[in-house]
C-alpha cells in the first residue's frame, strides 16, 4: 500500500467512524443548549443499534430499521424529559440510570427475538453514493465524496444545527432557555415545552447515530458494541466548545483515533493490539483534561426550572 | 390623565404557609407614575408578577382598560402591554442586546432572525429618550447601569404601554437615578404608564403622582403625592412612629485598629478585583465602605476574613496579618464578621437557633467538655442572647429558616457581637429587613462603636453608610476613590465618586 492510498483511506474510515459519534454530539449539543445533560447518550444509542438492526431485518429496510430506532430515541427522550423537566429529577442520575438500562434492554430484547443467533443486515446495507466530478479530486476526492448517504446527511446537519441555533428565532429561544430559564419564562417562552422539543429531537439523533453505528458500519448488532462512543459525544461536545463547527472538529479527531486504531493491526504495526485501540479513548481524557476547563457551558446547563 | 387604564380588585396571592397578598387593590391612572411602597416582604413584587403574567392569583380580577383580563402567561401580559424590569435582572449575560431583545418575540419569518432591523428599532427607541445602549454590545461586557436601560429597552421594544420598575434605583448611583427619573418623566409625557416599586422615601417623593402603600400583604392606602411629608410616607409604610436618629457618643480614636495596606487581589486573567487599597479603621470608629455593588467590596471583606487569599499586601490587626492568616486564626483574634448573604454564609437555615449561635465559637471550652457539647450552657446562653438581641422566635428550638429576615439578622448580630470583638466587618447588615429591625440594627452597630470596637460597615444604602460612619471610602472597580467625612460630601460627590471619579478630580 502507497503512502496516499493509506491517507485517503484513513480519511474515508475517519469520517465512517466519525458519523456516529457525531450524531450523537449534535444531539447532546441541541439538549446543552437549552439547560439539559444527557449522561444516558450511551444508553440510547445502544438501544438504537439494537432497534435498527431488528427493524431492518423485519421490514427488509436498513431506512426504515433507522427510522424505528428513531422512534424508540424519540420515546426514551420523552421519558427523559418527563423525569427531568416535569419530575426535576436530578439529570445526571436519570442519565445513568439509562445507560444501565440501554444495556440491559438491548441484550435482552436482542435474545428473546434471536437467541443467540448471529443476525446479519448485510443485504440490506446502505449503499455508497458517489458525487459525481467532486468525487474526482485527488487524494481527497474518493474519501470524501463516495460514502454512505448517512455520512453526507450527518455532517450536512452540522450547518443546518449552527443555522438553526444562531439564525433563527426558535434558536434563540432554545439559548436562552439554557442560559436562563428565568428570564425566557418572563418573555413569555414555555420553557417546559422547549426543553421537552429539544429532549426528543436531541434523543432522535443519538438514536441515528447508534442505527448507524450497527447497520452502516458493522451490519450486526454486538452487545455493548458501542463502546462508549456515548460518551466521546459527551466529550466531543465540551471539546467543540458547544458550538457545531467545533463539535464536528471534535468527533472527527476522536474517530481518527478509532481509524487509526482500525489501521494499525492491517499494516503489521509492531504496536500491540490492546494498546492501539486504546488510542480514542486516551485521545479523550488528555483531550478532556486540557480544554474542560476553558469552555464555557450553557449557563443553566443540569439546572431543573420551577416555574412561579 | 384621570382615565383609569388598570385595575387590580381583591387580589388575593396564597403561596403553601405564606400568605403574600391579601385582598389588594391597586387602581392606575394612564400616564401617571404610581408607586407601590412597602417594604420588603409587603407583597409588591407578587402583586406585579401577578400582573405581568407570572404567577396567577389565587382569587381576584384585573382588569385592564375597562375590559377584565386574564393572564396565562407572561406572553399575555406583554401582548396586552405590560412590560416588566424586574429587580433581578432578566437579560442573558452571554447574548447581546438585540438577541435579548428578541428572545419569544414575534417573528416575521421563522426561518430568519432580524438582528439588525431589531437593532434598528431599538437605536431609535434609545435616542428618543436619550438612552445610551448599544444594540449590538454582548451583556457581560456592559456595567450595570447600561444593563439596566436595556432592560426597559426591551420592555418597550416588546410593546410595553404600562412598565412597571421593580426596586430600579437599588443599583444605580444618584446620578443615574436622576437619569432614570428624566427618562421616566418623558415616557408619561408620552403616554406611557409607570408603575414604580421602592422603599425608598425620598425618590418615590420626588418621581410618584400617586403612591399606593402595602404593608404585611395588604393594600392600606392610596395617596396623591402632593406635600406628603417624608415621615408620614414612612408612618404609612410602618404602621407606626419611625425613629430612624441615632445618637452617637463621642470616641476616642486615637488608636488604629486594623492598618490595610496596598491590598491587592488579582485574577489569572490579570484584571484586578482589589487594586492597591489602603486604609486605616480606629478604635471607637465606624468605617463605612459605599459604592455601587460588585465593586470589590466583596473581595475586600473576604480578604480580610481569610475566605480569599489576597495576593499582595497586608492588613495587619494586632499583630495579625490578615490577609495571610486563615478564617480560624482571624477569628480567634478577636474580629467578628457578619456576611453579606445571611442565608448563604450567615446561618445554617436548617439548624435551630442555638446550633446558630454556637456556629462561631462551638470548641471554646465554655460551650463543651471534650468531644461533647455543654447543651445546658448553649441553651441558657442561646435564651439569653434571644432577650438581648431582641430575636422574635417562639423558642430556641426553632428552625432559622422559620424567622424572618430582620430576626434570621439579628441572630447573626447576636451571635458575632457577644464575642466582643475587637474588629466587626459587616456586609450589608440591613439589606433586606424590614424597618423595625433596621432602626435596632443601626442603634446596635453604633452602640459596638461607642463601645469602643472598630467597625467596617460595608453597604450600597448610601443613605446608611452616611449615617452610621465617621469616615466613609468609596470604592469603585476594585479600587478605593475617595475617603470623605460624611458631614464634609454631599450626595452628588459621592454618587460621582460611586461613578468612578476620584475626589481629587471633583474638589
Amino acid at each position: 500500500m502507497d503512502v496516499i492510498n493509506i491517507l485517503g483511506g484513513l480519511l474515508s474510515s475517519d469520517l465512517r467512524m466519525a458519523t456516529p459519534i457525531l450524531l450523537g454530539a449534535l444531539g447532546l449539543l441541541i439538549m446543552n443548549r437549552a439547560g439539559l445533560i444527557n449522561i444516558g447518550c450511551e444508553g440510547i444509542m445502544l438501544v438504537a443499534t439494537f432497534v435498527a438492526v431488528a427493524g431492518t431485518y423485519y421490514t427488509h429496510n436498513v431506512w426504515l430499521g433507522m427510522v424505528c430506532a428513531m422512534l424508540v430515541g424519540g420515546l426514551m427522550g420523552l421519558l427523559f424529559a418527563f423525569l427531568t423537566v416535569s419530575l426535576r429529577a436530578n439529570q445526571v442520575v436519570v442519565g445513568v440510570a439509562f445507560n444501565t438500562m440501554g444495556a440491559g434492554m438491548s441484550t435482552v430484547l436482542y435474545r428473546m427475538l434471536f437467541g443467540m443467533d448471529f443476525v446479519s443486515v448485510k443485504d440490506y446495507a446502505f449503499t455508497h453514493v458517489s458525487i459525481p466530478v467532486l468525487k474526482d479530486i485527488p487524494l481527497i476526492g474518493d474519501a470524501l465524496f463516495h460514502q454512505m448517504p448517512v455520512v453526507y446527511l450527518a455532517f450536512l446537519l452540522v450547518p443546518v444545527v449552527s443555522y438553526f441555533l444562531f439564525r433563527t428565532p426558535a434558536g434563540l429561544n432554545l439559548r436562552s432557555v439554557g442560559e436562563n430559564p428565568k428570564a425566557a419564562d418572563t418573555l413569555g417562552i414555555d420553557v417546559y415545552k422547549m426543553r421537552y422539543a429539544a429532549t426528543i429531537v436531541g434523543c432522535m439523533l443519538m438514536a441515528m447515530g447508534g442505527a448507524f453505528l450497527s447497520t452502516g458500519l458493522l451490519n450486526s448488532f454486538q452487545e455493548d458494541m458501542t463502546a462508549n462512543r456515548g460518551f466521546i459525544a459527551l466529550a466531543a461536545v465540551i471539546f467543540g466548545r458547544y458550538k457545531p463547527t467545533g463539535v464536528m472538529l471534535a468527533t472527527m479527531l476522536f474517530a481518527f483515533g478509532l481509524a487509526v486504531a482500525n489501521l494499525l493491526p492491517s499494516i503489521n504495526s509492531p504496536i500491540p493490539y490492546n494498546f492501539v485501540t486504546m488510542i480514542p479513548y486516551i485521545l479523550t481524557i488528555v483531550v478532556l483534561a486540557g480544554f474542560a476547563g476553558k469552555t464555557v457551558a450553557p449557563a443553566a446547563a443540569g439546572k431543573p426550572y420551577k416555574k412561579g | 390623565m384621570s382615565e383609569l387604564i388598570l385595575e387590580m380588585k381583591h387580589i388575593t396571592k396564597q403561596f403553601p404557609g405564606v400568605l403574600a397578598n391579601d385582598d389588594v387593590n391597586l387602581s392606575i391612572e394612564k400616564g401617571e407614575v404610581h408607586t407601590l411602597l412597602g417594604e420588603n416582604g409587603a407583597g409588591k413584587s407578587t402583586l406585579m408578577n401577578v400582573l405581568c403574567g407570572l404567577y396567577h392569583p389565587t382569587s381576584g380580577e384585573i382588569w385592564l382598560e375597562g375590559e377584565k383580563v386574564r393572564f396565562s402567561s407572561a406572553k399575555d401580559a406583554m401582548n396586552r402591554g405590560i412590560g416588566m424590569v424586574h429587580q433581578h435582572f432578566m437579560l442573558i449575560p452571554t447574548l447581546t442586546v438585540v438577541e435579548n431583545c428578541l428572545i419569544g418575540a414575534r417573528s416575521d419569518s421563522i426561518l430568519k432572525l432580524d438582528l439588525a432591523g431589531a437593532a434598528q428599532q431599538i437605536k431609535a427607541l434609545a435616542d428618543e429618550y436619550n438612552m445610551d445602549v448599544d444594540p449590538m454590545a454582548k451583556v457581560s461586557d456592559m456595567p450595570v447601569g447600561a444593563r439596566q436601560r436595556a432592560e426597559i429597552i426591551k420592555a418597550l421594544f416588546r410593546g410595553a404601554k404600562i412598565l412597571i420598575l421593580d426596586e430600579p434605583t437599588a443599583v444605580l448611583t444618584p446620578q443615574e437615578t436622576e437619569e432614570l427619573f428624566n427618562m421616566v418623566r418623558k415616557l408619561t409625557k408620552d403616554g406611557y404608564t409607570v408603575i414604580f416599586i421602592s422603599h425608598k422615601l425620598n425618590e418615590v417623593q420626588e418621581i410618584s403622582d400617586r403612591i399606593t402603600v402595602l404593608r404585611q400583604g395588604k393594600s392600606v392606602t392610596t395617596v396623591k403625592n402632593d406635600n406628603i411629608s417624608v415621615n408620614e410616607l414612612a408612618r404609612l409604610m410602618v404602621g407606626r412612629e419611625v425613629d430612624m436618629t441615632v445618637t452617637r457618643h463621642e470616641t476616642d480614636q486615637s488608636k488604629a485598629m486594623l492598618t490595610v495596606s496596598y491590598l491587592t487581589l488579582g485574577q489569572k486573567s490579570g484584571n484586578r478585583l482589589l487594586n492597591d487599597v489602603s486604609f486605616e479603621i480606629h478604635k471607637g470608629e465606624i468605617f463605612g465602605i459605599a459604592g455601587v455593588d460588585g465593586n470589590g467590596q466583596g473581595e475586600l471583606v473576604e480578604c480580610l476574613t481569610g475566605l480569599t487569599r489576597a495576593t499582595s499586601g497586608t492588613a495587619i490587626y494586632k499583630d495579625l496579618d490578615l490577609a495571610k492568616s486563615t478564617t480560624r486564626e482571624i477569628m480567634k483574634s478577636g474580629v467578628s464578621h457578619i456576611p453579606q448573604d445571611r442565608h448563604k454564609s450567615g446561618l445554617i437555615l436548617s439548624m435551630n437557633l442555638a446550633e446558630n449561635m454556637i456556629l462561631q465559637d462551638y470548641y471554646q471550652p465554655q460551650f463543651g467538655k471534650g468531644a461533647l457539647l455543654n447543651w445546658k450552657y448553649i441553651n441558657t446562653f442561646t435564651d439569653q442572647l434571644i432577650q438581648d438581641f431582641q430575636v422574635k422566635a417562639p423558642s430556641r428550638f426553632e428552625l432559622a429558616q422559620n424567622l424572618s429576615g430582620g430576626n434570621q439578622q439579628k441572630v447573626i448580630i447576636a451571635r458575632e457581637v457577644s464575642r466582643e470583638p475587637g474588629l466587626l466587618i459587616a456586609m450589608h447588615p440591613t439589606r433586606g429587613v424590614d424597618v423595625g429591625a433596621i432602626e435596632y440594627i443601626h442603634k446596635r452597630i453604633v452602640h459596638e462603636r461607642d463601645q469602643g470596637r472598630a467597625v467596617l460597615l460595608v453597604s450600597t444604602e448610601l443613605e446608611e453608610v452616611l449615617k452610621l460612619s465617621d469616615r466613609v471610602a468609596v470604592m469603585y472597580e476594585g479600587e478605593i476613590v475617595g475617603i470623605v467625612k460624611p458631614s464634609e460630601v454631599t450626595v452628588e460627590e459621592m454618587g460621582l465618586m460611586m461613578g468612578g471619579k476620584r475626589l481629587a478630580e471633583i474638589r
